[in-house]
């Protein structure tokens, strides 16, 4: 079952026809990705042809989802475009828009996630990998042929290290990794993918991935208490990492909390998640919780 | 980027926030003259971007010119936890009948901005907050609607600020989204004896991230005190300058932040946070090595790679490349895992660089930087 993003999902990419665009789309229909089309007004009515796939591109979000059935699109365009970008598949109806793009001005994700929101569109990222279930379909730029399906549900702030534990388990495997962004506004949180992972069967674990800054990784603790019975290991990168830049005194007053590594580690093993020190140990500490579940 | 606070001055003062009249100095003699513009009697302040200036002695009153003179040479130069006085503002004193805070800033758990204000302004409102949170008004804005007339005086009242109050906090709201800062805060917001409300002294973040559409500061500066950052920033690199001996190079944010904790884990210490990002091509690989190789302090290097869109094997022929470009001093241990990890590793292996040596795993590799760094 996986969450979010399974084998039927049928994707579009907005901004397919760019460099970032087409070498992603091309590895994406590889991996079994259900592409059903690009969008961009300026080459709408052409099709592009990715060897095992001929993709129609489409003027608008909402002409490419009356056209295909759509309920997933990618959006790879440049920051400067992104919030109109999303918007208009927010405005389409669009289920999930997955966002890539790197350096979207934060004022904009802060419109355009509270826009989509009050749609009922759910964003995962932006600046983030996007999210894989592995065996079925991959919206995004994690590489797919790392790991294999399984049993393992992956939530993460952190592209490479996500890359790195779906490595060393990729014995055990994955049912679905969703690289949720490291930026300080994102409209899928740790907390949404662990009420994901509790309710999908195909899931018997959960790992989390943190990093320094905010409270995402201290809310996602207070929620594993609260409502998560399966068991989760928990990674946090960091504690040697210089000091960022504060946000004067005001942020500290909105996060209630440093946002250390060490804070971080404290809040989970506080609520019985196993945090390993290292990406190695973490990978140890999943197959010790799955060897005494069984 | 974090703004000066003369900076934040000519903001606050360009959309019609009352500051008081000030100018700014990079030599004690052109300091005396502006206290001489200003009146003679003047504040003056340190110019550095980090909290505690007055208890570090940043902030003096001086009497007259004369007086703003010496003042001027004693802080300029000063350093303040860290940071160099290359300017100091020279301000007209203010008669100040009371204090209140106001910012806006980034929640990052609701996704929104917050206005955070409150009537018992002054030096410490963190205190405010933790001993009388009351005192504090909290307030989110919708980010479709803004911060309307109707908002800013929800928020005065909520703070207990002066009604006239409302008007400064509309002009703030238009600061943070016109200039795209993700941080405005005035503290102190004064009423002064003749009853008008002044923006005393603030801080601006600018969103570095919406550069392209802000001419006006342009690369105005990076802030790099440490020449090699400045090295590394002049070739694009995000490269962060640690006290260690272990060079740290990887792809990925949270992968190198996970590296230097490792490389401490193992009792060493890094020397520097250097992402190369994703694509680590031959150039960035070269680049970021030239960086490092700088760096006196530096024993050892750790290149922890994991291929992901990048298979290792293109990036063995990166730092193949890399070593033909730069002269190598120091050991360098590499751990190449991923995609195409074999190839990689076989590329180095036949490359054989008597200085160069390879790691199975990401513990052991960083493990073995750390013991090359302490024998040497």
């Amino acid at each position: 079952m996986a969450i979010f993003l399974t084998k039927e999902s049928k994707v579009l990419v907005q901004g397919m026809t760019g460099a970032e665009g087409m070498k992603h789309t091309r590895r994406m229909i590889a991996a079994g990705t259900n592409v059903v089309g690009g969008v961009n007004p300026r080459k709408a009515g052409r099709s592009i042809d990715f060897d095992d796939r001929v993709v129609p591109v489409f003027g608008g979000v909402r002409e490419a989802m009356d056209a295909t059935g759509a309920d997933v699109t990618i959006v790879f365009v440049p920051p400067a475009f992104c919030k109109a970008a999303v918007i208009e598949a927010a405005d389409a109806g669009i289920g999930l828009a997955v966002v890539i793009t790197e350096g979207i001005p934060v004022h904009d994700s802060v419109a355009f996630v509270a826009y989509a929101k009050e749609r009922g569109t759910r964003i995962v990222g932006p600046n983030c990998p996007g999210l894989i279930t592995p065996g079925q379909s991959n919206a995004g730029i994690i590489p797919s042929d790392i790991t294999k399906p399984g049993r393992i549900g992956l939530v993460s702030k952190s592209g490479t290290l996500t890359y790195q534990l779906m490595y060393e388990l990729r014995d055990i495997g994955f049912s679905t990794c969703v690289g949720i962004g490291g930026d300080p506004v994102i409209g899928t949180t740790h907390i949404d993918c662990l009420e994901a992972f509790e309710a999908d069967p195909d899931t018997e674990l959960i790992v989390l991935i943190g990093e320094i800054g905010g409270d995402a990784e201290e809310r996602a603790a207070a929620y594993i208490r609260e409502h998560v019975t399966k068991p989760v290991v928990g990674y946090v990168a960091g504690f040697t990492a210089p000091e960022g830049k504060t946000m004067g005194h005001a942020g500290a007053i909105v996060s209630g909390s440093s946002g250390t590594a060490a804070a971080k580690q404290e809040a989970l093993e506080a609520v019985g998640v196993r945090v390993g020190s290292t990406p190695s140990e973490t990978a140890r500490l999943v197959l010790e919780a799955l060897d005494t579940e069984h | 980027m974090d703004l000066y606070e003369h900076q934040a001055r000519e903001l606050f003062a360009d959309y019609g926030v009352l500051v008081p009249d000030a100018d700014v100095a990079d030599t004690a003699k052109e300091a005396r003259a502006i206290a001489e513009r200003l009146g003679g009697k003047v504040v003056v302040k340190a110019q550095v971007k980090t909290g505690g200036r007055g208890k570090a002695g940043g902030v003096k009153l001086a009497a007259d010119a004369a007086a703003a003179e010496i003042t001027a040479r004693q802080i300029l130069g000063m350093d303040i936890k860290g940071h160099t006085v290359h300017k100091v503002m020279l301000a007209q004193p203010v008669d100040i009948e009371s204090e209140f805070y106001v910012s806006y800033v980034l929640d990052r758990a609701a996704g929104q901005f917050l206005a955070i204000a409150s009537a018992e302004g002054g030096m410490d409102i963190e205190e405010v907050a933790a001993t009388r949170p009351e005192a504090v008004a909290r307030i989110h804005i919708d980010p479709a609607v803004g911060v309307t007339a109707d908002k800013a005086a929800e928020i005065a009242a909520a703070a207990k600020l002066p009604p006239e109050s409302a008007d400064i906090l509309v002009r703030l709201w238009t600061v943070l989204t016109q200039e795209d800062a993700v941080l405005v805060e005035v503290n102190p917001l004064v009423r002064t004896a003749n009853g008008r409300l002044m923006a005393i002294d603030g801080k601006v973040t600018l969103d570095d991230n919406a550069r392209f559409r802000q001419a006006r500061w342009g690369d105005a500066e990076s802030a790099h005190d440490d020449p090699l950052e400045a090295k590394a920033a002049a070739k694009g690199l995000n490269y962060v300058k640690l006290e260690g001996q272990v060079g740290v190079i990887g792809n990925g944010a949270g992968l190198v932040m996970s590296t230097l904790d490792v490389v401490a884990g193992c009792g060493a210490k890094p020397a520097n946070f250097l992402d190369i990002g994703g694509g680590a091509s031959a150039q960035v690989m070269a680049d970021g090595l030239s960086v490092i190789l700088s760096d006196p302090e530096v024993k050892s290097v750790f290149v922890n790679v994991f291929g992901g869109i990048t298979a290792c094997d293109a990036v063995a022929d990166g730092i193949v490349q890399a070593l033909g470009e730069v002269n190598l001093t120091k050991p360098l241990v590499v751990r190449l895992d991923g995609n195409n990890a074999a190839q990689g590793r076989a590329i180095l292996d036949a490359h054989a660089h008597p200085l160069v040596e390879q790691q199975p795993t990401m513990d052991g590799a960083a493990q073995r930087a750390a013991d090359l760094a302490a024998a040497k």
